[in-house]
């Protein structure tokens, strides 16, 4: 059998109809919203309201809590003039009672454009995609492990803004890449847009049992792994990790991979620095370089903002674009 | 009541026979196979000009959603579901709800299969107490309550000494055991084999060691207690090699193999479709190479459908959340089939592993055309072109990750101990 | 096809009727709506010497039929260099034809705030075929309704007839 089938997130015109991943999309897919996002700034910086969505309806479904995701997909649809309802559904009230269909199927009856989805289980949002009507979309705010491509798409962005070109950078990803969602999305968006060298430095009880399917380079030397590389991005390390014997504890982990000055030496020497957030300080990286010169962190908020109304403007004006327009 | 069917290809690889000749049946009993008898009176004759003969099959490990909690699926349905896909035999694992720990649920499924009268129903009774794993079922009384054998289904016991004592007891009381190999805390939250696949897909993973390593504990217990343990569901190549040196030891030890992981791999669950999500996992292509190379050499004797009927609803889910499980009486003789369309297994070998070889493993009698034997058989005929399509399958459960699979031949008419159960010659 | 109609003569013309409007009394402000518009706008601009710098408008987040025909794949921020708020503006489009492009930068133009004025001047004007009601103050050339004009440029600047079906709103 085919090793994948016709992606359910495109449509016909192989145009993006939902985002949940970025597995099996193109370059121009990316740039695309990369470069959309920018004209959302104003010539201060400043990010502005547009009319684009006047009318449309954007549900945020989280049955995950998530304030700041959240947060930013509802800052961001308000300034695409959207109108906005935020549902956050504990998973237990589903499990029992009304299945998941029934309830997507009731907000959809209640006239949603979009949802914006994030769920605890890998795949939820592939789940959801093919519930919804034809005419809905289905944007992945993060699904289990697998994917949380606007996040993945607004650290592109940050990276660009700073390096200029994804393309011939050596990048780092550190700590939990076997749990993160993060990761995964940002080493596909990486190589799709033709990163020279993605290394993920971790432990192995860190890491998936086949990195090489992802298409990087595992390293569980932090300095080696940092070796004149462009960018470094800190994951975030879950405490549960203690529990299972994947880690001894966190003090060991940050001795052995928490991002201090000192090994931000072996980066380049304009190497910025990452970290979906919210950060642990003392665990996954020090204070000193989380608030240092390098670090962009606070950037990768502001342009979560832009990048997030970029997806939403995409996937609107493609539903909206006639095929025979496809041509000019 | 006397039928005589003529000029049919006679398959019988019990007896290691292929040939063109009569099946004369007399009540529920075959009386001759191959030449019929001058004296054989038919009241009823059927030509079968082109078409197979072929003993009823047996299927060691089919779900009938009965005794069940809002399952799909009823004794009844399922054998008839069974019966469509020329099986006439089948063992369910004692995963029922509640679940087949005490002699009243044997019994009952027993009940409705003479009710049903479709098929021979054999209940496989619980080695533990609600399958927990921890205190011994009443063995003795689910064996006169008609269990062929006991098992955990899915369930494994995680305590090694707790593992060997119900060896050692189901030994003792010559109850033939049936065992997953599967290590609770290496499979833990696992829904996908631990590869590249849920790798990419961020799926929670099984590692292969799951299996193994309970193969391994399985296989030095057997060793040392002598139990007689029958491994279901292997799943990959690693343990298909345990299995061939655990024989050259000289461990009595049967295996059998579900017929989708012969035919899907980790690959399928690219886009997270949840009609893929079965349990053991899919496992890699090389894996599912392995499994068709051990049934090609024998080490793996037998074919089973692990049917499990599933309500939409169970599958209307999040692939984590799905329950695991294939509708899959109806396709698992066409699906052997192709192993012997691509080459990997004969005819009478493949036909082996789907009825005289499992009944060997039960120790009953069926499975065969040789005369004396329960008249359980079905037509299929070679010719016929058919498409999988969830609608129109007789199974509660339309759970299947075949559907759109196409097919050549198909079984166009079933006996059950001499009765007719099921046709669709003139349909 | 060319239209026989000087581009520079209409952006001449144009300027002496500015520079004699009142408005050119209070430090005016322009705003050059993309793409044709701003290479008109930076003509005038220069030639009245004003003060302060060239906006620029994209009214493709502003378009009305966003949900039918998408978004417009070349969209560039707008720039508005100076405050809107109680500014007199200059707003210069090429084409002036159903009115819906005015609509859509005036709507952009108050979301950066409230100008105290806002004076229309187009190259063209395509009589007739008006949707809303909008017009302009000055206008260069007028051409007839079924003809419809596209101006290209920036160098030279040069008005064509364009094929029916390529037409933009």
């Amino acid at each position: 059998m085919a090793l994948v089938e016709r992606d359910i997130q495109l449509d016909e015109h192989k145009r993006l109809k939902h985002l949940l991943t970025l597995e099996g999309l193109k370059a121009h897919h990316l740039t695309e919203i990369l470069d959309l996002a920018e004209t959302f700034f104003d010539a201060n910086g400043e990010l502005r309201k547009v009319p684009l969505l006047r009318g449309k309806t954007i549900m945020n479904v989280f049955f995950e809590p998530s304030t700041r995701t959240r947060t930013t997909f509802e800052i961001a649809e308000k300034r695409l003039s959207a109108d906005v309802v935020n549902l956050n559904i504990a998973t237990s009230a589903t499990k029992k009672g009304e299945s998941l269909q029934d309830t997507l199927w009731n907000l959809q009856a209640m006239g949603a454009d979009m949802f914006v989805i994030r769920h605890a289980d890998s795949g939820a949002a592939h789940f959801f995609a093919r519930q919804v009507a034809e005419g809905v979309h289905v944007l992945n705010a993060g699904d289990g492990r697998h994917a949380h491509p606007s996040q993945a798409l607004l650290d592109m962005f940050t990276i660009r803004k700073h390096k200029g070109d994804i393309y011939d950078l050596k990048v780092a990803i550190v700590g939990d890449i076997l749990h993160s969602r993060v990761a995964r999305s940002q080493i596909q968006a990486l190589s799709i847009l033709g990163a020279r060298e993605i290394r993920v430095i971790g432990p192995r009880t860190l890491m998936p049992s086949c990195p090489e399917a992802l298409g990087v380079h595992v390293y569980h030397d932090m300095d080696a792994g940092l070796e004149d590389v462009d960018v470094v991005i800190m994951l975030r390390l879950q405490n549960e990790r203690m529990s299972g014997a994947r880690l001894p504890s966190e003090k060991e982990f940050f001795r052995l991979y928490g991002l201090t000055e000192q090994r931000l030496e072996r980066a380049k020497p304009d190497a910025i620095v990452m970290h979906p957030g919210p950060i642990n300080r003392g665990v996954e990286i020090d204070s000193a370089v989380a608030d240092g010169p390098r670090s962009v962190i606070l950037d990768q908020v502001t342009n979560g903002i832009a990048v997030r109304m970029a997806i939403m403007a995409v996937i609107f004006s493609n539903a909206a674009r006639h095929p025979q327009e496809d041509a000019s | 009541m006397k039928l005589r069917i003529d000029n049919a290809r006679l398959l019988d690889p019990a007896r290691q026979s292929d040939r063109i000749g009569s099946l004369c049946v007399q009540g529920n009993r075959i009386v001759a196979c191959g030449e019929a008898p001058d004296d054989f009176t038919p009241d009823e004759v059927i030509d079968a000009d082109g078409l197979w003969l072929i003993p009823g099959l047996v299927d060691l490990q089919a779900r009938l959603g009965e005794p069940g909690d809002r399952s799909a699926g009823t004794v009844a349905s399922e054998t008839r579901a069974a019966a469509a896909g020329g099986i006439t035999t089948l063992c369910v694992p004692p995963d029922t709800v509640p679940v087949a720990d005490n002699p009243a649920v044997p019994e009952l499924i027993r009940r409705r299969a003479r009710q049903a009268g479709n098929a021979f129903v054999l209940p496989i009774g619980a080695l533990t107490q609600g399958l927990d794993g921890e205190r011994l079922a009443p063995l003795n009384a689910l064996k006169q309550a008609g269990c062929i054998a006991a098992s955990q289904a899915n369930r494994p016991i995680r305590n090694t000494q707790t593992l060997r004592n119900a060896l050692e007891y189901a030994a003792s009381h010559a109850m033939p055991l049936i065992f997953k190999p599967m290590d609770a805390d290496l499979a833990a939250d696992g829904v996908a084999h631990d590869g590249a696949v849920a790798s990419r897909l961020g799926l929670p993973g099984i590692p292969t060691s799951a299996e193994t390593a309970a193969l391994a504990q399985l296989l030095v217990l057997m060793e040392e207690t002598g139990a007689r343990v029958h491994i279901s569901g292997l799943t990959s190549r690693r343990a298909v090699e345990m299995i061939e040196r655990a024989r050259t030891r000289g461990v009595q030890v049967s295996c059998d193999v579900a017929v989708h992981h012969l035919h899907l791999s980790e690959n399928d669950l690219m886009d997270f479709n949840p009609l893929f999500r079965v349990h053991p996992p899919l496992r890699t292509p090389d894996d599912q190479q392995a499994l068709r190379q051990g049934l090609k050499f024998d080490l793996i004797d037998a074919i089973t459908s692990d049917h499990t009927p599933l309500n939409a609803d169970d599958k209307a889910l999040p692939f984590p959340q799905a329950k695991p499980g294939i509708s899959g009486v109806e396709t698992l003789l066409n699906l052997t089939l192709r192993l012997v369309e691509d080459g990997t297994l004969t005819l009478l070998q493949a036909l082996r592993k789907l009825t005289v070889a499992p009944a060997e493993i039960l120790g009953i009698e069926a499975g065969t055309l040789a005369p004396g034997g329960r008249a359980s058989f079905f037509l299929f005929d070679p010719d016929r072109h058919w498409t999988v399509t969830p609608e129109t399958m007789l199974s509660a459960g339309r759970n299947t990750p075949f559907a759109g699979w196409e097919f050549e031949g198909q079984v166009v008419a079933t006996w059950f101990q001499g009765k007719p159960v099921f046709n669709r010659l003139n349909g | 096809m060319k239209l026989n109609l000087d581009v520079n003569t209409l952006i001449d013309t144009l300027a002496e009727r500015l520079r004699d409007d009142p408005i050119m009394g209070k430090a005016p402000c322009m705003v050059g709506i993309r793409t044709g518009g701003v290479w008109i706008a930076e003509r005038l601009h220069a030639a009245l010497g004003l003060e302060m710098p060239l906006g620029v408008l994209d009214i493709s987040f502003y378009r009305d039929d966003f949900s039918r025909v998408g978004l417009n794949p070349t969209v560039r921020p707008s720039d508005i260099p100076w405050d809107v708020e109680g500014s007199r503006i200059i707003l210069v489009d090429d084409v002036l034809y159903t009115g819906r492009t005015i609509r859509a930068a005036l709507n952009e133009l108050f979301d950066y705030g409230r100008p105290d004025e806002v004076l229309l001047t187009t190259l063209v004007e395509r009589p007739g075929c008006r949707e809303l009601p909008i017009c302009a103050k000055y206008v260069g050339a007028t051409v007839n309704c079924d003809q419809a004009v596209k101006l290209s440029g920036p160098e030279p600047l040069e008005l064509n007839i364009v094929e029916r079906k390529a037409e933009v709103a």
